[in-house]
């Protein structure tokens, strides 16, 4: 098999070695999409009587005193939805038959993949509970060409600009309100475009008052329902372009795992 | 009469802090009698079975009958100031530097005479007085005379406030202030005079709707980030107000109502435990010392550490089964902080109320104890130097059921309380 770039042709391996060349020389640039594992990084809150996602907590062993004089190592525990972080299918309810549905079953190929960023910056700085709409879509695909099947598709919101973990949860009496896609837009990327899966800013795939769209959680609900990922917590999504970045977000290999922190990198032209 | 204690001077920062020296806190085993009854604010003595001689000091047979029959009683401890005099010399370290110091020969109502330390308002030979037990900053029981009947700012005494940890002009952590009962103790702290009160808050995007904000309206009370379950928030905490703190009142607690069969999994009794057992952990280990250091600095020296922990502690209730292990479990780790914290001279005060009126007892049918009351209770202990403090009728009487037959009360308490 044979690839294209420009006017030569390539095979694989010289593919690859031209990619590891303009790593190198930074003609390809690597973007951290990742937020750091704190303690102080909210977790998701769920009703207090339910079971809940732990936060990070991190420990020290020893650092170069009587517990361990010639090392630093900590122990730490999280929830597998912690920080920034992938949903693989069996995470819900209607992913739970699917086959490969969980993180050390899917294909790796999935881990490596092109992105889509649509910007809804601008809407979620003016409605905390902006939701990303089909017309959205239809905007982006106009100016920037139609959404590959197989690829990811981010929603850029600047929500991880909120550096304060109560800005960033914005609670109020009414819950959570923070941005995420509308239940049709899902079923569109879903349906019409077959889409490797959602990422978004904010602490879920779902806005804050997901709960109350249809079905509940429609994002989680229709992709994971489809055998497709989520990536939430994201940062830097402002420094990707609308198209051309490619992904790379393989989870930690948990037996039966429905997700997992992770480290997420974008690939983009330098 | 008491003059008023005036809030002291601001602490120069460059002096050296002076360290604490205990009281002599060596007793025999059968005195040790008036402590038990001294931690929880009561005066006790030992009365014969057999002849209804009333003993001091503690003995293993009666005076009057050589009976070996001898309780412990509550005494009203009224009686008459046979004499007194003042200590103007000392070897022993803890008075050397608290000279002058009176003391008193009493002679109760109830027959014995004893000698007791003086309040300033117990003036001469003669006087009607009433004396009480208190523990001292070593945690054993001394017995001291208070004017009968009480006198105003009887509780300024500078003698008396060695024997108590009165809030007035002191400076306080409440570690969790999003609760009901976080709430009533910082107001009730901020009502009993305390310099500063900080209130800890965790996962603060979780307020709206706690009653957070209401407290912060009050001047003393500053809100201070303490997560328990986060060692890094502990400690950060503690190097910004652990060298000021001199009251901890450690009430964040995680109560839920399962046994063991009735939740999956070990989420809840590990976050409860988390909490509830290693929160206490985090927090003795950080703001401990900082603590001990100051033991002896000045009138409103450090002086006592509050654990809320429950009734359940001392016998399980099967409904909220992994809540009272978890209790439990923090009851024996106060046990060794107090053991700790003693020889620097700091009080550990245990708080055991039984269900408290709070959205997690919502189930559970009256009595229940108020935040406004376990507060001011928890305020009055530290007030009188109470070391246990059982508040409320439902704490009380499982008290009383435990200590009448532990073994009864489990029975009991499996058949639904």
């Amino acid at each position: 098999m044979r690839q294209t770039a420009g006017t030569q042709t390539m095979t694989p391996t010289q593919l690859l070695a031209a990619l590891a060349g303009a790593l190198n020389s930074g003609g390809i640039r690597v973007v951290d999409l990742t937020q750091t594992l704190t303690p102080e990084f909210p977790q998701i809150a769920l009703p207090p009587e339910m079971g809940q996602c732990w936060p990070f907590r991190i420990e020290e062993v020893s650092r170069y005193d009587e517990r361990g004089p010639g090392w630093y190592w900590n122990n730490f525990s999280c929830g597998e939805h912690t920080g920034t972080h992938f949903d693989a299918p069996i995470h819900w309810i209607s992913g739970r038959h699917l086959p490969n549905n969980a993180v050390d079953t899917i294909p790796v190929q999935h881990f490596v993949a092109a992105a889509s960023v649509i910007d809804c910056h601008v809407q979620a700085l003016a409605d905390p509970d902006y939701l990303m709409s089909v017309a959205d879509i239809e905007a982006f695909e106009a100016a920037h060409g139609r959404i590959a099947a197989g690829s990811w598709v981010l929603m850029r919101t600047d929500w991880s600009k909120r550096h304060d973990p109560e800005a960033y949860q914005n609670f109020d009496e009414t819950g959570q309100h923070t941005p995420g896609p509308s239940s049709e837009a899902v079923q569109f990327l879903v349906r019409e475009r077959d889409v490797l899966g959602f990422g978004s800013e904010a602490i879920g795939t779902d806005a804050g008052q997901g709960y109350h769209l249809r079905p509940p959680y429609p994002c989680h609900y229709f992709m994971h329902g489809a055998g497709r990922y989520g990536l939430q917590c994201l940062s830097n999504l402002d420094q990707l372009p609308a198209t051309g970045a490619l992904l790379i977000c393989p989870p930690l290999k948990i037996q039966q795992g429905s997700g997992s922190p992770l480290r997420v990198l974008a690939l983009v032209a330098g | 009469m008491t003059m008023p204690l005036m809030k002291p001077k601001r602490k120069n920062p460059v002096r050296r802090t002076p360290q604490m020296n205990l009281p002599p806190w060596g007793r025999s085993r059968v005195a040790l009698g008036l402590t038990v009854a001294g931690a929880e604010g009561r005066f006790e003595l030992q009365v014969c079975d057999d002849c209804a001689a009333v003993q001091y000091p503690p003995r293993e047979a009666c005076c009057a009958c050589l009976s070996p029959h001898l309780k412990w009683r509550a005494q009203s401890g009224t009686g008459c100031l046979l004499a007194t005099t003042v200590l103007h010399h000392s070897n022993d370290l803890f008075f050397r530097e608290r000279l002058p110091w009176r003391l008193g020969l009493v002679q109760l109502n109830a027959g014995p005479t004893l000698m007791a330390h003086l309040h300033g308002d117990v003036a001469s030979a003669g006087q009607r007085i009433k004396v009480g037990a208190r523990l001292d900053r070593a945690g054993r029981a001394v017995v001291i005379a208070y004017p009968d009947p009480e006198t105003p700012n009887m509780a300024d005494d500078t003698m008396l406030r060695e024997m108590t940890s009165d809030p007035k002009f002191r400076k306080v952590l409440v570690t969790d202030a999003m609760t009901g009962v976080g709430q009533a103790l910082v107001r009730a702290l901020v009502a009993a005079g305390a310099d500063i009160v900080w209130a800890g808050h965790a996962e603060p995007w979780k307020r709206h709707g706690s009653g957070l904000h209401d407290i912060t309206a009050l001047p003393q009370v500053s809100l201070v980030p303490l997560d328990l379950t986060n060692g890094r928030s502990v400690t950060a905490l503690a190097g910004e107000i652990g060298g000021k703190v001199e009251i901890v009142i450690n009430n964040a607690e995680v109560h839920r109502t399962f046994g063991i069969g009735a939740r999956r999994g070990l989420d809840v009794a590990k976050a409860e435990m988390d909490i509830n057992y290693f929160g206490l952990l985090r927090l003795a280990q950080e703001f401990g010392p900082a603590l001990q250091g100051r033991a002896a600095d000045g009138a409103t020296h450090a002086t006592a550490w509050v654990n809320l922990l429950s009734i359940y502690a001392l016998a399980n209730f099967p409904p909220h089964g992994t809540f009272s292990a978890s209790k439990a479990a923090a009851h024996s780790l106060a046990q060794c902080q107090r053991a700790e914290l003693r020889a620097s001279g700091i009080r550990v005060i245990n708080v055991f109320p039984g269900p408290i009126d709070d959205e997690w007892n919502q189930n559970m049918p009256p009595p229940k104890l108020s935040p406004e009351a376990l507060a001011s209770s928890i305020v009055k202990a530290l007030r009188d130097g109470v070391e246990d403090l059982y508040p409320g009728d439902v704490a009380q009487e499982w008290l009383e059921r435990w200590r009448d037959n532990p073994k009864v009360l489990e029975r009991e308490l499996a058949a639904g309380g």
